[in-house]
């Protein structure tokens, strides 16, 4: 909710580098394991809780492993879990805003009850206690996280449809006798796209943040699977002797949800 | 007036049907139910386990469980905590205190920062630009993270300030409690004033393109009449809505800055309770978030009423 609403600075070169940064780390996930300088559970015994140096850029942990290595490997699972939890929450939030606003009445007002009570619950507590109850998989929370999210899009949606049902497009397409479906698939949803990509682009910084928050209360991914916020997680004890452990992935979090919000709002800006 | 907070009230009986719907069925979606901490347990033999079921009602149908839960709920027994038998309800108020306080001085450190920036950006494009950068900034910054780094600096590397609690171990003097606050009150301010100073520029931004401005400008009223007098007003009913919405769902960012910096409130209390499977504390903790947001989004209508006249003959 806060951040939806919420635009960025006016035309700057900010969207362009934002938009770099996300293909960056993409691709940066992508090749982890071209780029990454050790493999990802190789243990440098002799170098435990090794400082940052040539050797290790971003330092090692407390069994040796290479932390840049394991910020790289963290981002494909990061990455896609705000990727496709995102995407769950698109589809989710389309189907239920496009019926709620086309089909009106009755399945409006319980569509939308049923939103403003899922806004209404403490989305984190909710998904931690979820994750907690359930124990999730990486593919399991990608689900949760994506049925957490839906809610922003479903109204967006919603909103968007019911201008342009009015339209008179709409009315045309329904006199030549296309069904409901028809009418929705090929008339309306296209021209909702605009507004669903921004609610989609800051759902997936919404999603990171949401994996790394469980994960940092160790309810998300669980070890030794590599994710930015189950690393935070573990640094957290030895934050003082080793911050490095900290600063790195906590850095990766912020960066990549500061892009995707830029990037959003620079699609919110070029919409309006 | 008061016909409209009733027809508001009414309102939201249905929605707070669903919600408890919702937390209802997931707390019962666990393996094992809300005992699974028991059966997790090497010491508690089977025949407990199916005592416990019994005199807890778990043996029942859940629909009879849940209509069972909820006439106590509105009634006032909110159950008692799996994890030392108090009553939830005591458990919950003791804690209520310094989650307020804590919510409280965030929300004013926010506002005094908003308020300002928020204007200045409005009307000052490169001001604007490094606000908006830091305001994208602020928001996008992850909670934990940050809350990690302050410790760090101030706790750790300067010494500055305590990195945990809320006061010292003899319960401290006033000096020694602001000291506590500093650290965790900032964690949440920072995404506060980061959106807060968004909404009001965008507001003001909205409000000074207005033909009243125009016409008050042409009768040559100074530009600082114009924007505390003038557009501020006009701006402020969005500006105080979306604020008392933001504010309504502080119990995530609770949940997180309680539990890093060890301040005893309600989110440090969820925290505890679902690392024990405290289901009636959990289920408790998330009705009462969602009643806060449904009473603070009629606090925000009933704002809106007294800022903006002309809402006022619409109901």
């Amino acid at each position: 909710m806060s951040t939806s609403t919420v635009t960025a600075a006016p035309a700057t070169r900010a969207p362009r580098i934002a938009g770099t940064l996300l293909g960056l780390l993409l691709v940066g996930a992508a090749l982890a394991p071209l780029l990454a300088p050790y493999a990802v559970d190789a243990l440098d015994l002799g170098n435990r809780r090794a400082a940052p140096s040539m050797r290790h850029w971003f330092g090692t942990d407390e069994l040796g492993r290479d932390v840049l290595t394991r910020v790289l490997f963290g981002a494909r699972v990061s990455l896609a879990i705000g990727l496709v939890s995102a995407l769950v929450s698109a589809a989710i939030g389309a189907a239920v805003g496009s019926i709620a606003g086309y089909a009106g009445r009755v399945a409006d007002d319980v569509l939308m009850r049923i939103t403003d009570a899922m806004l209404a619950i403490p989305r984190l507590p909710l998904l931690m206690i979820a994750a907690a109850v359930l124990q999730p998989s990486v593919p399991v929370l990608v689900l949760l996280v994506g049925l957490a999210g839906w809610m922003e899009t479903a109204r967006v949606v919603r909103a968007e449809v019911l201008s342009l049902a009015a339209r008179d497009f709409v009315s045309a397409a329904r006199a030549i006798g296309a069904s409901p479906a028809r009418v929705v698939l090929r008339h309306v949803l296209p021209g909702v796209l605009p507004a669903a990509a921004v609610a989609t682009t800051l759902a997936v910084g919404r999603g990171i943040l949401l994996e790394s928050a469980l994960s940092f209360f160790g309810v998300g991914v669980q070890p030794p699977t590599a994710s930015w916020g189950n690393m935070l997680y573990q640094a957290q004890t030895t934050m003082t002797s080793e911050p490095w452990l900290a600063i790195f992935p906590g850095a990766m979090i912020f960066l990549t949800v500061l892009a995707c919000n830029a990037v959003g709002d620079a699609i919110g800006a070029a919409k309006s | 007036m008061i016909r409209f907070i009733v027809r508001r009230l009414l309102q939201s009986v249905p929605l707070l049907l669903v919600i408890s719907l919702l937390i209802f069925a997931l707390i019962h979606a666990a393996p094992g139910g809300p005992l699974s901490t028991y059966l997790e347990n090497p010491n508690v033999r089977p025949e407990d386990i199916e005592r416990l079921r019994k005199a807890m009602g778990l043996d029942q149908p859940l629909g009879v469980q849940y209509l069972a839960w909820l006439r106590a709920f509105v009634q006032g027994d909110w159950g008692f905590s799996y994890a030392d038998g108090r009553p939830v309800l005591d458990r919950l108020v003791e804690r209520i205190p310094a989650t307020l306080e804590l919510i409280g001085v965030a929300c004013v450190m926010a506002l005094l920062a908003a308020l300002p920036v928020g204007i200045i950006s409005a009307i000052n494009h490169r001001f604007d630009r490094v606000s908006s950068l830091f305001a994208v900034a602020g928001i996008s910054l992850p909670v934990f993270w940050f809350g990690l780094l302050l410790q760090l600096v101030f706790a750790g590397a300067l010494g500055w300030l305590p990195s945990s609690g809320r006061a010292s171990f003899d319960g401290g003097d006033f000096t020694d409690r602001v000291a506590h606050l500093i650290l965790p009150a900032t964690v949440l301010a920072a995404a506060l004033s980061a959106a807060w100073s968004r909404y009001l520029r965008r507001a003001m931004r909205d409000t000074v393109a207005r033909p009243f401005i125009r016409a008050a400008r042409s009768r040559g009223l100074s530009e600082r009449t114009l924007l505390l007098h003038h557009a501020l007003p006009n701006a402020l009913p969005t500006f105080v809505t979306v604020v008392l919405l933001d504010i309504s769902m502080m119990a995530s960012g609770a949940v997180v800055t309680e539990s890093i910096f060890a301040w005893p409130g309600i989110g440090s209390l969820f925290t505890e309770a679902l690392a024990k499977r405290d289901y009636a504390v959990l289920m408790a903790f998330l009705m009462c978030g969602s009643i806060a947001v449904m009473v603070l989004n009629l606090v925000a209508d009933l704002a809106v009423h007294a800022l903006d006249p002309r809402t006022r003959d619409a109901s």
